[in-house]
């Protein structure tokens, strides 16, 4: 964001230390987010999907 | 790194084998992305089914021993965005399924919500939304999401520091709601903050 009072320092690096933080929480919300996604269990039919696929190559060889 | 090609020549059982092992691990992976560009979680499995069988029929063009994750993700990518070539697909968030799937992870005291993220991420723009989600949380480097989304590795770099400056944008202002008649007014001036920010270099 565009800071519109450039004279008053300590307040611009104040909030360039509040925007840094915030950046990090999105960062670890973001990787929580997906992390949650990758850690449920795996729906059973995903894997029974690909053991078929895997037995018909079998099968046909 | 071709996805189309069919596993046909020389059958080999052991390689089938091991590729099947790799491939069954990647699956959870190849669940959160496609959750990140479907939305809702049913078509996000759909989507991750779909792939998964398009890197299996692929096998034989696969290298073993590079790198599986972000080859099938691109594989997941190409089918994503051709399916939404194909049909005019439902973008906009499935928000009872989005919170439903948050209601048990997200944590009040965060200072960032999950289901503000959420949102926050389905305004941003699909292209910039992928490169902050392979680089922020997939764990990829800038040249491997290059690799994923077939552009630059200076292109990636700049989608990604855009997306996270308009995610920044969005959470902070945190003016809208939405439930209620006012959601689609408000829904339509973050998303053109969304843009305004996304635009600015």
């Amino acid at each position: 964001m565009i800071d519109q009072k450039p004279r008053k320092k300590p307040s611009r690096s104040a909030a360039l230390d509040e925007a840094r933080l915030r950046q990090q929480a999105i960062g670890v919300k973001l990787r929580q987010m997906f992390d949650a996604v990758v850690n449920e269990p795996v729906p059973d039919d995903f894997i029974e999907i690909l053991r078929r696929a895997d037995e018909q190559r079998s099968e046909k060889t | 790194m071709g996805g189309a090609a069919r596993a046909e020549g020389p059958a080999n059982p052991a390689r089938d084998e091991a590729f099947r092992r790799e491939l069954e691990g990647l699956i959870p992976h190849l669940r959160a992305f496609a959750r990140t560009l479907a939305g809702d979680p049913t078509s996000a499995d759909d989507l991750a089914q779909d792939a998964m069988m398009k890197a299996w029929d692929a096998r034989a063009s696969f290298e073993m021993g590079t790198n599986m994750k972000a080859w099938t993700f691109m594989i997941l990518r190409n089918q994503f965005y051709s399916e939404k070539r194909r049909s005019w697909r439902q973008s906009q968030l499935d928000q009872e399924a989005a919170e439903r799937t948050l209601v048990a992870i997200d944590d009040p005291a965060s200072p960032v919500a999950l289901d503000e993220l959420r949102l926050g991420l389905q305004m941003l723009p699909l292209e910039q939304r992928e490169a902050l989600i392979l680089v922020g949380a997939g764990g990829f480097a800038y040249e491997e999401a290059a690799e994923i989304c077939g552009c630059a590795v200076g292109t990636v770099k700049s989608r990604v520091s855009r997306a996270r400056r308009a995610l920044q944008g969005i959470l902070t202002s945190g003016d809208y709601r939405r439930d209620g008649a006012a959601a689609g007014e408000a829904m339509g001036k973050i998303l053109a903050h969304a843009e305004r920010l996304s635009n600015q270099r």
